[in-house]
């Protein structure tokens, strides 16, 4: 496939906010049940404003890949179908909650609705948390879905394909959520440093199973399937065409395979093995510029992942338009 | 329930690119407005077609067969394209089982040319909006015009007869007919997108001439028996020339 900039932008700057989001959640939680002292409210109102500020960078990004943006709240129409109308309305339904949770943090407002029985209050930042996590983790499955649900695109046919969206999502939001930590609440941040730690090595292993997988991958469609003919060796000598067409730009990434494996490795030392180390070093020595860097080193890396990701996809229309690659 | 479809008989459609002009003719100048034409004349052309003839080459020289394929939207009848789309602009008409694009629903986001394992879909450069074969859906029912016209354009203009239109869910019309008898197959069937359209395969043909076709029957004044006329084993003019 031919990876698009603006899908790669939405899907990597969002995963970033929901993972930001999740972070300081598990903060508040972790505090509320006294395993940590609680941060103040600044931590969560400036958390929640970056995560949103990051939604909004992401949906923007998104509007660039419609032919007619104009028209784009017409998308929310299939969600019984579709799993990308489904992701554009479970995308503002959480942007609007991350709003309502850090608003809710700057303004101090919390009142408490009830006690659990361990003694760990139920109120307002709680509730709202608690729904925007539900709808964190439901746009990681739709963002996945609208690729893993694709089951001729094999490479991306896969639970994994979700999987990965969560963790990698998860890992640079951890990664945020940590330098942030840093600068406004140094108790919490080496629980957020070791989670993205953790999060992040789970992205690797998970991101090495699809890359094995799909190394394995045999075609199910081959040109005899594509025309019908059973001769085991066909040659295509016209596509039809003389120049380019939508077929020939949209499913190719027109790279050498070369540069293909080196985006590859670059990819896998960028998003995770520099990642852990950093966080590591910037965990120990307590430096808030080490773990910004971690976290822009793994945006960075997950850039080049999701590039990867489009670009190693093989769209079996291209069997009808073989003598461009 | 009725579903249209196209069935392509490969045995006989010799790549003349007649449909895929006549196609771009007729749907250019509809109501859908233009299919976009750039640089038509120059280094790198690029537009938007509803019909593409590919041309393959099948075994190992000296033994090869060329093979004309044309390909359109096969109208599946489990369109994988249809349920992606966010929108609802690509459907299927319930009465006629043609899939079409709503042109002003479509965002143009390319969802469902992604979801086309045929490449059957095309992103017009200057509407942004998908394309793709209507089955002249504003040929067919189009009451001014006479039955024979009331074909797709391709049907129309393909000079070999190598298209066939008709309802393959109507056991005795023509298409489902040529399919029965000529091993008519769909594309890709291993993703059980079950086109509509299908394709006839090559077949061996062998040539029968009979005396009547050498020698006009009804012709009363035998003028033909009167030309000189060759013994069959005697080389003809080809072998005994080069040219």
């Amino acid at each position: 496939m031919h990876p698009a900039f603006s899908v790669i932008f939405l899907t990597t700057l969002i995963g970033a906010g929901q993972g930001l989001f999740l972070a300081l959640f598990t903060v508040e939680s972790y505090a509320a049940f006294g395993l940590l002292p609680m941060p103040s409210g600044d931590f969560y109102a400036v958390g929640s404003a970056i995560a949103f500020v990051l939604l909004v960078l992401g949906l923007i990004a998104s509007f660039f890949h419609l032919g007619h943006p104009e028209r784009a709240w017409r998308a929310a129409a299939k969600w019984r179908t579709s799993w990308l109308s489904r992701e554009v309305i479970v995308l503002p339904a959480f942007m609007g909650m991350v709003a309502l949770y850090g608003l809710a943090h700057w303004l101090g407002f919390n009142p408490v609705f009830a006690q659990l029985p361990s003694g760990a209050p139920v109120n307002l930042t709680a509730v709202l948390g608690a729904i925007a996590w539900l709808l964190a983790f439901a746009l990681y499955i739709c963002t996945g879905m609208i690729y893993a649900c694709l089951k001729f695109l094999r490479e991306w046919h896969t639970p994994l394909t979700v999987i990965n969206y969560i963790l990698l999502g998860g890992a640079s939001g951890f990664s945020l959520g940590a330098a942030l930590a840093a600068a406004l609440a140094p108790a919490v941040m080496p629980l957020l440093a070791g989670w993205a730690m953790i999060i992040t090595f789970l992205g690797l292993v998970g991101r090495s199973a699809t890359l094995i997988r799909n190394a394995r991958l045999k075609p199910k469609s081959t040109l005899q399937t594509a025309i019908g003919v059973k001769h085991p060796k066909i040659v295509q000598k016209s596509m039809g065409l003389m120049g380019g067409s939508f077929n020939t730009r949209e499913f190719f990434h027109g790279q050498k395979p070369q540069r293909l494996r080196a985006v590859k490795w670059l990819f896998l030392l960028l998003a995770f093995v520099a990642p852990i180390i950093l966080l590591g070093m910037g965990m120990s020595m307590v430096a808030g510029g080490v773990l910004l860097s971690a976290f822009v080193i793994q945006y960075l890396g997950l850039l080049a992942e999701r590039w990867f990701f489009f670009a190693q996809a093989n769209h079996p229309q291209n069997l009808y338009y073989q003598s461009v690659a | 329930m009725t579903q249209l479809a196209l069935v392509i008989d490969l045995n006989v459609c010799v790549g003349c690119h007649a449909c895929v002009t006549n196609c771009k003719e007729w749907n250019t100048s509809g109501a859908a407005g233009p299919l976009v034409d750039l640089n038509p004349y120059g280094k790198d052309p690029t537009g938007t077609f509803f019909n593409r003839v590919q041309t393959f080459e099948v075994g190992e020289f000296p033994h090869t067969e060329t093979v004309h394929f044309p390909k359109s939207c096969l109208h599946c009848e489990e369109p994988p394209c249809v349920p992606v789309c966010p929108t609802g602009a690509s459907y299927k008409r319930q009465e006629d089982g043609i899939v079409l694009v709503d042109y002003d629903k479509c965002i143009g986001c390319k969802y469902c040319s992604w979801a086309c394992p045929y490449g059957a879909r095309e992103l017009d450069l200057h509407q942004k909006v998908m394309k793709k074969c209507t089955l002249c859906v504003d040929r067919i029912y189009d009451t001014t015009m006479t039955a024979e016209e009331r074909r797709p354009a391709c049907v129309r203009a393909c000079p070999t007869g190598a298209r066939l239109f008709g309802d393959i869910h109507d056991p005795e019309s023509e298409v489902s007919r040529a399919i029965r008898e000529n091993g008519g197959y769909q594309l890709m069937p291993e993703w059980g997108t079950h086109p509509a359209n299908h394709y006839l395969p090559r077949r061996k043909t062998q040539i029968r001439i009979r005396e009547d076709e050498l020698e006009r029957a009804d012709n009363p004044l035998k003028i033909d028996r009167q030309l000189p006329r060759p013994e069959k084993a005697e080389p003809a003019l080809d072998d005994v020339t080069s040219w």
